[in-house]
């Protein structure tokens, strides 16, 4: 050791030494002015550049989801609200690793695979750094959860959003439909602006046909944020404009009347105020909870709903097709005299079934499985409607002849839609010769004309159809079309009105007292009805027949029997001299119409009764 | 020692002459000047980053206090005694390495902490100071410039450190504590050509480096340097972020505490490695000026202090300290610039730190102890 520093040069290691250090000084000089280059650079020359982007990185535009317009029955009572709920959404672009913040969040609250399948479905088409729902109707625990987990969950939000909610459940699910949340086919389809920040829009009915409407404006703010997405500031603020609230001519009275009278069995009720065509109540039975699609039915809950043999989804007040049955009959008779083919007088006899000239085909009367025999040796236009005599009423059709009888009955809007404001409303059937070639290729045979008269065979119509024909019928000859929007943030809608060609007092009379009989005169088929009714009811019986169901292997004999029952139906319009009600009613494998008559009066008489209230009201405000 | 005992007498007469209160503490007073404003300096800037947090800048100041005090401490032990004592701080640091991989406690997918007795401490950083003081004592004894077998001797002192706190995984960590032996070798007069020759080497290595040793975070660290808006949201955010906050600070800044990049938290880590932003973004190019000037000058004087030390083994920890101090600073602005990778070297004593600020101090303090190595004689 020693020795070898005995070796050392101190001098020229210190020269060596200063050389080396003069390098080092000379490196670090050039290496601190390539910073300051840098920094000169990045400050000075590239200053505007960089100043733009750190404005553009701290305001943020935010869209600001606008209030969906309410809806209101007639009576002010909100059937479809805005509740605030909890949003859990996820800023992937903060996540810092998204599929580890997933399954954190899928640690701390349930997350379905719907969610996630959602919000996979909807990531693509968010903007940068704009948050994704991925759970709605988050609760206070999962909330409380989720906020003392926050410091490992980052880009995750918890926002508080309002969220449609129908606080009357099943009961206008039909009548008014639902919201739900944006699927990716919507999402591909819609405008890009006018859904920013809204994730729900109306799937059916009402919500769906007004949903322009109920939508209302976006609004935008410019926000101050940091880089979590925390709003710091608000810059700049364009509010949402609402959207328009809706008040319906529907009386939840009446709807729940209408459900009440219907519960247990499948069918449905449609009411018309006779002056404005407003629909008073349209429920179908069974019904279903709109709330549970707002955000997203589970699958199992879905498939419940899909596959029960009642099939409550189907809107069987516009979407059901029946056979009117003997429904029809007042509007043929109408037809039967308008043409001259009868008078009130004209009789027919009636043995118990019927025979064309000329074809040994009997075509029976209901009437002759009960009694074996006919209504009576001789039946007129009114004990035809009282009693719905067939006889009389294949005769009538025979003579008007098929085409004729629906060039009369169009009018009334029967195999075509009513255009009434909510989706899926079917047209219906009905038939003509030409119908028929062009819908089923083949001739017209005159025994179909016989099947028509009597509301049967090819012809099918829904609920609302036949109460919209009731209420041309109660009006002797006009109405205003089929509304369920009343006011438009309370501006007045008008509907649109019908006015049949001008047919003569006297016949409108004989037809309207046919259908008072049925009611009110001990033959009538519905005179159980009148029983305490304080009121003249107007209606007409029908029963149709099931044909063509299904052999499922799953029915049970019980069951095929109660699905092979028949149809019953009832139209009806009060008072009758001074209607202000029309309805119809059908339900499903009633065995007859004995089953659709009680639902009818009980819709009736709460309207009947809220009329009697709202006149002594005005009577002692007067 | 006989190279000290030869030093002796004329540093003896050296103190009777001019024995100023500073001779008599040990301490060089505009070193301790420049790192007493730069501390200063320092925690303004952490203060506007944390955004006034009172817990933040209370820690920063117990360590900075803690790192001052162990720099006077360090200061008062004479150079000669580092050199013997520098293989036994070695070997204790490669130990605590070698357990460190064993039974240290990870943080963010590395193993870097010893915890001992519930004190945590980074033995990587024992290396910062431990591999300089090594090598200089390795090379010291030699005939200068060294020799190859000494070269390569030096080479594995230095290596062996770097290589197990790149398997921790720390890489900045580790080109840092094998650069700072390397500073030394340089300085003790390595040649020319084997400098060259190595410069060749590692660009020849960049290849096979590249495919079969980094790890594929520090490669997409580097991707994402040479091209950070191909990553805007993810590896690159930090840098297009910082680079804003940089740039959006002009020539005036923003005004103290008005830096919105760094209150609204776009700005990442702004309070540890990326606080020159914070800096450059409120106090802008001037405040950039101004801190550069501070280093400067504690550069400076780092350099005339080894330039004016006796012995060769002050001279080359003193040098090595001072140019390593450099590396840190540029290698942080560098990064944060964009123009090197982010490799997570903190700005000395401004950025948010713990025993990392008490090593760079007792670093300075070893310096001190170099400059009181003079020779009144030349």
């Amino acid at each position: 050791m020693a020795d070898r520093n005995l070796l050392k040069d101190p001098g020229r290691e210190a020269g060596l030494f200063s050389d080396r250090l003069i390098f080092a000084i000379v490196a670090c000089f050039m290496l601190a002015s390539l910073l300051f280059i840098r920094y000169y650079y990045l400050q000075i020359e590239a200053y505007s550049t960089y100043a733009t982007q750190a404005d553009q990185n701290r305001l943020q535009t935010q869209p600001l989801a606008p209030r969906r317009g309410l809806i209101r029955d007639r009576n002010g009572l909100l059937i479809a609200a805005n509740e605030p709920s909890f949003v859990l959404s996820v800023v992937v672009e903060r996540t810092g690793g998204l599929d580890k913040v997933l399954s954190d969040i899928g640690a701390i609250i349930e997350l379905s695979d719907e969610d996630l399948e959602v919000f996979q479905k909807r990531r693509p088409s968010t903007r940068p750094y704009a948050p994704v729902p991925l759970k709605f109707r988050i609760s206070e625990e999962e909330r409380a959860r989720l906020a003392v987990n926050s410091y490992r969950l980052p880009g995750v939000v918890v926002e508080a959003q309002l969220q449609r909610e129908y606080p009357l459940n099943t009961l206008f699910a039909h009548a008014v439909g639902y919201v739900g949340r944006i699927n990716e086919s919507e999402l591909q389809s819609l405008p890009e602006g006018p859904y920013e920040g809204t994730f729900h829009i109306g799937k059916t009915g009402i919500e769906k046909y007004y949903e322009d409407l109920l939508l209302g404006t976006v609004g935008v703010q410019t926000v101050e944020t940091d880089a979590r997405g925390r709003i710091m500031r608000v810059v700049d603020r364009v509010p949402p404009v609402p959207g328009s609230d809706l008040d319906l001519y529907l009386d939840s009275d009446l709807q729940l009347a209408a459900a009440n009278a219907l519960e247990g069995s499948r069918g449905a009720l449609v009411a018309l105020d006779t002056d404005t065509g407003g629909v008073l109540a349209l429920y179908s039975s069974p019904s279903f909870d709109p709330n549970a699609f707002v955000n997203g039915i589970s699958f199992a809950d879905y498939a419940a709903l899909r596959d029960s043999k009642d099939v409550p989804m189907f809107n069987r007040a516009l979407q059901g097709q029946y056979p009117p049955g003997s429904t029809v009959k007042p509007a043929i008779a109408l037809a039967g005299l308008h043409m001259g083919l009868v008078t009130s007088e004209t009789t027919v006899p009636d043995p118990g079934w019927y025979t064309i000239p000329g074809d040994d085909r009997r075509y029976r009367d209901w009437v002759l499985r009960i009694r074996g025999t006919g209504h009576a040796p001789k039946v007129d236009l009114h004990m035809a409607i009282a009693e719905s005599c067939d006889v009389y009423f294949y005769d009538l059709a025979r003579e008007m002849t098929v085409d004729r009888m629906h060039d009369f009955l169009a009018p009334f809007y029967l195999g075509q839609k009513t255009g009434i404001d909510t989706t899926n409303e079917r047209s219906g059937v009905l038939p003509s010769t030409e119908w028929k070639r062009q819908n089923r290729g083949a001739a017209w045979y005159p025994g179909e004309t016989l099947s028509v008269g009597i509301g049967q065979g090819y012809m099918l119509a829904t609920p609302l159809q036949l109460a919209f024909m009731t209420s041309i019928i109660a009006n002797r000859g006009h109405a205003v079309l089929p509304r369920l929007v009343q006011r438009i943030n309370g501006e007045l809608q008008e509907g649109e009105r019908v006015e049949l060609e001008s047919i003569d007092d006297t016949y409108w009379a004989s037809v309207i007292k046919g259908m008072e009989a049925v009611v009110h005169e001990r033959s009538g088929t519905a005179f159980a009805m009148s029983r305490g009714l304080s009121y003249r009811v107007a209606g007409k019986t029908g029963t149709a027949q099931v044909i063509g169901i299904a052999q499922d292997e799953e029915y049970n004999e019980d069951d095929i029997a109660e699905r092979h029952r028949n149809h019953g139906l009832f139209i009806a319009f009060a008072p009758a001299d001074k209607p202000s009600i029309a309805l119809a009613v059908i339900v499903e494998n009633g065995g007859g119409s004995s089953a659709a008559v009680p639902v009818a009066k009980a819709v009736l008489e709460a309207w009947m009764a809220k009329q009697a209230q709202a006149s002594a009201q005005a009577a002692l405000n007067g | 020692m006989a190279e000290y005992l030869r030093r002796l007498p004329s540093s003896d007469g050296g103190f009777a002459r001019r024995r100023s209160l500073w001779s008599v503490i040990r301490i060089d007073p505009w070193l301790l000047l420049g790192l007493v404003l730069l501390s200063g300096v320092g925690l303004g800037i952490l203060n506007s980053a944390v955004d006034g947090s009172v817990a933040a800048i209370r820690r920063q100041s117990v360590y900075l206090g803690l790192g001052f005090v162990v720099m006077v401490v360090a200061a008062q032990i004479p150079i000669y005694r580092y050199s013997r004592l520098a293989p036994w701080f070695y070997m204790l640091g490669m130990i605590a390495l070698i357990l460190v991989l064993v039974v240290g406690v990870g943080a963010k997918g590395a193993q870097r902490w010893l915890s001992l007795g519930g004190f945590r401490f980074q033995p990587s950083e024992i290396m910062k100071l431990a591999v300089p003081l090594t090598v200089a004592w390795y090379l010291a004894k030699r005939s200068l410039p060294p020799g190859p077998k000494y070269v390569a001797a030096a080479l594995a002192l230095m290596a062996m450190p770097a290589v197990l706190i790149f398997l921790q995984p720390d890489l900045g960590t580790a080109i840092l504590v094998a650069v700072s032996g390397f500073f030394v070798l340089f300085l003790a007069g390595l040649s020319w050509r084997y400098i060259a020759s190595a410069l060749g080497l590692i660009l020849l290595s960049i290849w096979p480096m590249w495919h079969f040793v980094m790890k594929e975070y520090q490669r997409q660290r580097v991707l994402t340097l040479l091209d950070p808006e191909s990553d805007r949201l993810g590896s690159g955010w930090n840098i297009i972020q910082s680079k804003t906050a940089i740039g959006s600070g002009g020539w005036d800044g923003k005004g103290y505490m008005q830096g919105t990049q760094t209150l609204l938290d776009f700005l990442p880590e702004s309070h540890t490695d990326f606080i020159i932003a914070v800096l450059a973004e409120e106090q802008g190019l001037q405040g950039v000026i101004g801190l550069l000037c501070l280093y400067g000058f504690i550069v400076a004087r780092g350099f005339w202090i080894s330039y004016s030390a006796t012995t060769t083994y002050g001279r080359l920890v003193g040098a090595s300290i001072t140019l390593t101090f450099f590396v840190y600073i540029f290698v942080n602005m560098g990064m944060v610039a964009g123009i090197l990778p982010v490799v997570g070297v903190p700005l000395p004593l401004v950025s948010a730190g713990g025993t990392s600020i008490v090593t760079l101090l007792a670093g300075f303090g070893i310096l001190m102890a170099v400059s009181q190595d003079k020779s009144p004689v030349n």
